[in-house]
């Protein structure tokens, strides 16, 4: 019985083989290649010149996952603590955005920032002066937390309402103050939900391709741009491309490597679902 | 005092995710000439009558269903075998398979679109056939739904007590008789929010799709070239319906579960 429903995953693993493995290979083997087929190192050490963009993207994909993770701590810590009915209607207010095109919602942020915008009207209304702000770092460091920051709430919450009660009763009846709880029992307690939350907006942060040419103008490129440059873009060029992809996948495995170390014992702390 | 700091952080936090979200609503009844997306001027329902005379945008919308319902479907079908089978593999295969089923996860949208693109592209120009279109989208999109349902009928899987197939057998009913009448029941809800997953991520999907779409357009695309080439408030009126349309729909999953759940919660709240 075993063997035969091993078979039912042949399919599947036929599927992936195509699909997963194959394009994989291809991404490497482009990267290493020039455009007539023969072995290069030329792509890879081009990528070199683009080292201000990876710094970019990294830089501010780094602050977007801080500015997430000190918004969002507090406003998952505080769901947790609800009462189940509020609690479920809260995760809920949490995710109703992300149902919506993420395109139209960094959309409208170019109406609100903009020099003529909004937010800039309210500003001239009350007598205050004008605040240069769409085509900046900071704009794309707004559109990548406003985009992600469900992505570190839900993990974080589901993380937080998973402590047991005793373990921080344990911990007052020990004679610890509300801060020593929070950032001795609470705080690596929750570290789980931390890492995956990390992972969830760093990831997709690091390697946007839309925020930044929405929000960001033409002077903050990611690494997301120049991929798409190099594959659908004006400088089409898949072998740079693929070399470009590569070192996105490598550094973002390294990233994760380093979030590993922080974490003992399961990693699956908490998916997108509550 | 510390409760009502709180409170206004919390309002603040919610103000954040929801002001872009007023605003194109509010400016989708916006009767201005001049295409400005930040001046009002009055009230007009024509950014909805324009919409729904948009061919392109209709046939979109219908490539966009389309995609979503075969890959959900293909996807869990497949998926849900794919799941059964690693789940009697042994423990060396059963990682390799899933270390590589993490992959698409894992990896960032960006490079699973390129990867797929270099392929379809490859499979082009060496078999011949059309350029990228509806048959590239619908298999990459069950390519990146595949992780999902998996990831969501294996618990369930893992859950169950294995004698329970056993003792079927044994009590004379063939095996595929057997996985209909005694596994599948237990994992249906893991098959069920797979499926509901696949469907959602196929539907909201720009990156993967802009990359394997070549001039097919579904709605995430078509967006992104309404975004990029006119300022119209049209955009304005298609965010708005599309909200309405995902709240009633999560206003009406609520209830429903809400209905059907409430006994076991309160059995749960008590102990």
């Amino acid at each position: 019985m075993r063997s035969k429903s091993k078979l039912l995953s042949a399919p599947y693993t036929v599927w992936m083989t195509v699909f997963i493995v194959v394009p994989m290979v291809l991404v490497v083997w482009f990267a290493f290649t020039d455009r007539a087929g023969h072995f290069t190192l030329e792509n890879l050490l081009s990528v070199g010149q683009y080292s201000n963009v990876f710094l970019r993207s990294i830089w501010l994909g780094a602050v977007a996952t801080a500015v997430s993770l000190v918004m969002g701590y507090p406003l998952a810590y505080g769901i947790a603590k609800m009462a189940p009915r509020r609690q479920s209607v809260m995760v809920m207010l949490v995710m109703l955005p992300m149902w919506m095109n993420f395109l139209l919602r960094t959309y409208s942020w170019m109406t609100l920032l903009e020099d003529n915008g909004l937010i800039n009207s309210a500003l001239t209304a009350i007598g205050l002066p004008r605040v240069h702000m769409i085509n900046t770092g900071g704009a794309v460091v707004l559109g990548m937390v406003y985009n992600y920051l469900p992505y570190m709430i839900l993990p974080l919450y589901s993380v937080l309402t998973k402590i047991d009660q005793s373990v921080i009763e344990a911990a007052q009846d020990l004679g610890a103050n509300g801060r020593q709880v929070f950032f001795k029992v609470t705080v690596p307690m929750s570290m789980p939900g931390m890492i995956s939350g990390i992972t969830m907006v760093f990831v997709p942060a690091v390697s946007t391709f839309i925020i930044s040419k929405m929000l960001g103008g033409g002077g903050n490129l990611l690494i997301g741009d120049l991929i798409d440059m190099q594959f659908l873009g004006s400088s089409y060029n898949p072998n740079l491309g693929s070399a470009i992809s590569l070192v996105l996948m490598v550094i973002i495995l390294i990233c994760m490597g380093i979030m590993n170390q922080f974490d003992d014992g399961e990693a699956a702390g908490g998916g997108v679902m509550p | 005092m510390k409760n009502t700091a709180y409170r206004i952080y919390m309002a603040l936090v919610f103000l954040f995710l929801y002001a872009p979200i007023l605003v194109l609503v509010v400016f989708s009844f916006n009767d201005t000439a001049t295409a400005s997306r930040s001046v009002w001027e009055g009230f007009t329902l024509r950014w909805y009558q324009r919409l729904f005379e948009d061919r392109m945008l209709l046939e979109a919308l219908r490539n966009t269903i389309v995609i979503a319902v075969v890959a959900a479907v293909v996807s869990t079908v497949l998926g849900t075998m794919a799941a059964v089978g690693i789940n009697s593999m042994k423990k060396l295969p059963q990682r390799i398979v899933m270390n590589i089923t993490n992959l698409p996860m894992v990896n960032p949208d960006i490079v699973t679109g390129v990867s797929l693109m270099l392929l379809l592209v490859a499979a082009v120009s060496l078999f011949g056939g059309r350029s990228l279109g509806m048959g590239s989208l619908i298999a990459a999109h069950i390519t990146f739904c595949l992780p999902y349902v998996i990831l969501s009928v294996l618990p369930k899987l893992r859950q169950m007590d294995p004698n329970l197939y056993e003792a079927a057998q044994d009590l004379g009913c063939p095996p595929v008789k057997a996985f209909f009448m005694v596994v599948l029941p237990e994992i249906v809800p893991g098959i069920v929010t797979g499926m509901i997953m696949a469907f959602t991520l196929s539907i909201d999907d720009f990156v993967i799709s802009y990359f394997t779409s070549g001039t097919t357009q579904t709605l995430p695309i078509y967006i992104y070239s309404m975004t990029k080439k006119r300022v119209s408030p049209e955009i304005n009126a298609l965010s708005t319906m599309l909200f309405v349309v995902v709240m009633a729909l999560l206003i009406l999953v609520n209830v429903r579960s809400g209905r059907t759940k409430a006994p076991v919660q309160k059995g749960e709240e008590r102990s």
